[in-house]
C-alpha cells in the first residue's frame, strides 16, 4: 500500500462516516456539521486526484458559504431534536425504499462495470491527461464550455432576481 | 537524491516549529502591544508592572487562564461547547502554512524556501480556510444556549459571509496581473521598490481587502459579534479560562496572518529597496525575513490604531457599507483592471484607472443613497424598523 492508497481509504472512510452521521443524528445542527466533515473528506479526495482547484472551491463554496447559511437558518428557526415517531410518514417510507433499491442497483452496476485491476488505473491516466490546474480549468471554461458556463450564470442571475422580487413584494404588502 | 525527502521533511518540520512558535509569541506580544498602545493613545500608562515595560504581562495572563477553573455551564450543548474554541483556533493556525515570509536560504547545498508549503492554489487555500473560522464563532454561540451569545454568533456569521465576497473579489485584480495563485509568485512579481508594489496598482482593491479583513477578524469598527455594550461579550459570554483564551488567541492569530497576507499580496512581500538581496545566500534570506516581519508588525500597529480610533458601526451601516460600497468597488476594480490591462498593458494606466473608477462608483452609490433617503420618509422609517423587529424574531 502506498501513501496515496492509505490516504484514499482514510478520506473515503471519513466521508462515508460523515454521510451516515448526517442521517443518523437527531439534531439538525449535528447533521449539518457531519455534512461539513463529508465535504472536507471529499476535498481531500479531490486533492489526491490532483484537482487542487476543485478541492479549494469545494471547501470555499460548500463548507465555507452554503453550510454557514444552513446553520444560520437552523439557528434562526431554533429547530429542536427530531423525535423518532412522525419524522417519516408512511408514503415517504415507500418512496425512500424505492429510491434506496434504485441506488443499490446503481452501486452494484458500477462495482461490476468498473475496472477491478488497480494496475490498469485507466481512470487515473484519464485525469492526468486533462491536467486540472487552475489555468487549464479556466481555458476549458472560457473556450470549450463557454456556452454551458454562460447559461449557468444566467440561471443563477434569474434565481437572484427571483429572490429579490419575492422579498420586495412581501415588504410592500407589509407597508 | 535518495536522502532528499529526508531533508525536505526535516526542513519543513523546523519551519513549522519556528513559525507556529512565532505565531504564539506574536499573539502574546500583540496582547501586550494592544494594551500599551491603547494606553498611550488614551494618555494613560497601560500594564507596566510585570517585567520591563510590562512585557511579561501576557505570561502572567496566560498563567492565570491556565489555573482558572474550567467552567462548563449546565445549560450548554457540551460536545459543541468544547469543540468550538478549537474550531476557531485550528483554521487560524493552519492558514499560515502558505504565507511566504522571506525569499530563500541556502544551507548544506540545498535551497530552502522560507515558506512552509508553496502550493499552486495558495490564495484559494487562504480563502477556504479563513472561511471556516466562522464555524467556531457560530457553534460556540449556539452551544452556549444564551441569547446574547446567539445574537453575537448570528451577527458574526452574516457579517463574515457578506465581507468574504469582497475579500475574494478584491484580490482578483492582483491575480489577473500576476497570472498565478501562488503567494510566492505574487510576492516575487512585485519589484523591489514601493511604486512597483500592488497596492498602488490596485489601490481601491487594497482598501476594500483591508477593510474586509478587519471585518473578517471581528475587529473594531466591525466587532458587532462581541459588542460589549449590547451583548455582554457576544459569542464567548459563557466561556471561561483556557477556552476563552483560545477564542482570544484565535482572534489575534487571525490578525497576524491577515497582516502577513496583505503584506504579501499588496505591500511587496519581503521586498524593500533591494535590501533583500544584500549579503550572501543565508544573510539575504534572513534579511528578507526581517523585512517581512517589520512590514507585518507595522500593519499590525495599524490594526491597533484603527481599533482605538474609530467607533463601532451600527448593524445596518455595516451591511450597507459591505454590500453597497465595498462590493461594487471590488467588482469595478476587476472590470477596470482587466479592460485597461488588455488595451494598454501599462501598470500606471491600470493604477490611475482603478482609482478614478472607484471614485466614480462610490460617488454614484452615495448619490443614489442620498436621493433615495430624503424625499421619502416612509422608506426611511421602514429601514430603521428592520433591525429591532428582526432581533425580536430571533429572540
Amino acid at each position: 500500500m502506498n501513501p496515496e492508497q492509505i490516504l484514499f481509504i482514510l478520506f473515503g472512510a471519513v466521508s462515508l462516516i460523515g454521510a451516515i452521521a448526517v442521517i443518523s443524528f437527531r439534531h439538525p445542527i449535528y447533521s449539518a456539521l457531519s455534512l461539513i466533515v463529508t465535504f472536507f473528506a471529499q476535498a481531500g479526495l479531490f486533492i489526491l486526484l490532483g484537482a487542487h482547484f476543485v478541492a479549494a472551491v469545494q471547501v470555499i463554496v460548500y463548507a465555507g458559504a452554503i453550510m454557514v447559511l444552513f446553520l444560520f437558518v437552523i439557528m434562526l428557526l431554533n429547530l429542536g431534536t427530531l423525535s423518532a415517531k412522525g419524522a417519516i410518514s408512511g408514503k415517504l417510507k415507500g418512496f425512500a425504499v424505492i429510491l434506496g433499491i434504485l441506488l443499490a442497483i446503481e452501486g452494484v452496476y458500477i462495482a461490476v462495470k468498473a475496472p477491478n485491476d488497480p494496475a490498469d488505473a485507466s481512470a487515473e491516466t484519464a485525469i492526468e491527461s486533462v491536467s486540472t490546474t487552475t489555468y487549464n480549468i479556466g481555458e476549458l471554461l472560457f473556450n470549450e464550455y463557454l456556452l454551458p458556463f454562460e447559461v449557468t450564470s444566467l440561471i443563477l442571475l434569474a434565481a437572484l432576481i427571483g429572490v429579490i422580487v419575492l422579498v420586495k413584494r412581501e415588504s410592500q404588502e407589509e407597508s | 537524491m535518495e536522502n532528499f525527502p529526508l531533508f525536505l521533511i526535516i526542513s519543513s518540520a523546523v519551519k513549522i516549529l519556528i513559525i507556529v512558535h512565532m505565531l504564539l509569541i506574536g499573539v502574546m506580544i500583540m496582547i501586550w502591544a494592544e494594551r500599551r498602545v491603547s494606553g498611550w493613545m488614551q494618555d494613560r500608562l497601560g500594564p507596566n508592572r510585570v517585567g520591563p515595560q510590562g512585557l511579561l504581562q501576557p505570561v502572567a495572563d496566560g498563567l492565570k487562564f491556565m489555573f482558572k477553573e474550567d467552567l462548563i455551564p449546565n445549560h450548554v450543548d457540551k460536545p459543541l461547547y468544547v469543540l468550538a474554541p478549537a474550531m476557531l483556533l485550528v483554521p487560524a493556525l493552519v492558514v499560515v502554512a502558505v504565507v511566504p515570509f522571506g525569499s530563500s536560504i541556502e544551507l548544506f547545498g540545498e535551497t530552502i524556501n522560507l515558506q512552509i508549503a508553496d502550493i499552486n492554489i495558495g490564495i484559494l487555500y487562504i480563502l477556504a480556510i479563513t472561511s471556516l473560522g466562522v464555524y467556531g464563532v457560530v457553534l460556540g454561540a449556539w452551544a452556549s444556549n444564551n441569547k446574547y451569545s446567539l445574537l453575537g454568533g448570528l451577527r458574526s456569521s452574516a457579517q463574515m459571509i457578506s465581507y468574504e465576497l469582497t475579500l475574494g473579489l478584491a484580490i482578483i485584480g492582483v491575480l489577473m496581473l500576476t497570472s498565478s495563485l501562488s503567494l510566492r509568485t505574487i510576492a516575487i512579481e512585485q519589484g523591489a521598490y514601493p511604486w512597483q508594489w500592488n497596492f498602488l496598482i490596485h489601490f481601491p482593491a487594497f482598501l476594500a481587502f483591508t477593510t474586509a479583513m478587519f471585518a473578517e477578524t471581528n475587529r473594531l469598527p466591525f466587532d458587532l459579534a462581541e459588542a460589549e455594550q449590547e451583548l455582554v461579550a457576544g459569542y464567548h459570554t459563557e466561556y471561561s479560562s483556557m477556552k476563552f483564551a483560545m477564542f482570544f488567541m484565535a482572534e489575534y492569530m487571525n490578525m497576524i496572518v491577515g497582516s502577513a497576507v496583505v503584506v504579501t499580496l499588496f505591500l511587496g512581500g519581503w521586498h524593500f529597496f533591494g535590501l533583500e538581496n544584500v549579503g550572501g545566500p543565508v544573510w539575504s534570506g534572513l534579511i528578507s525575513f526581517g523585512i517581512f516581519f517589520v512590514k507585518t508588525a507595522i500593519f499590525l500597529f495599524v490594526f491597533i490604531w484603527v481599533r482605538w480610533t474609530l467607533p463601532r458601526f451600527r448593524y445596518d451601516q455595516l451591511m450597507n457599507f459591505g454590500w453597497k460600497f465595498l462590493l461594487p468597488v471590488a467588482l469595478t476594480s476587476i472590470v477596470v483592471t482587466g479592460a485597461l490591462w488588455i488595451t494598454t498593458g501599462s501598470r500606471l494606466v491600470v493604477g490611475i484607472g482603478n482609482v478614478i473608477a472607484a471614485f466614480i462608483v462610490v460617488s454614484i452609490v452615495a448619490g443614489l443613497l442620498v436621493m433615495n433617503k430624503t424625499p421619502e420618509p416612509a422608506i426611511r422609517d421602514d429601514d430603521s424598523q428592520i433591525t429591532p423587529s428582526a432581533l425580536d424574531a430571533i429572540e
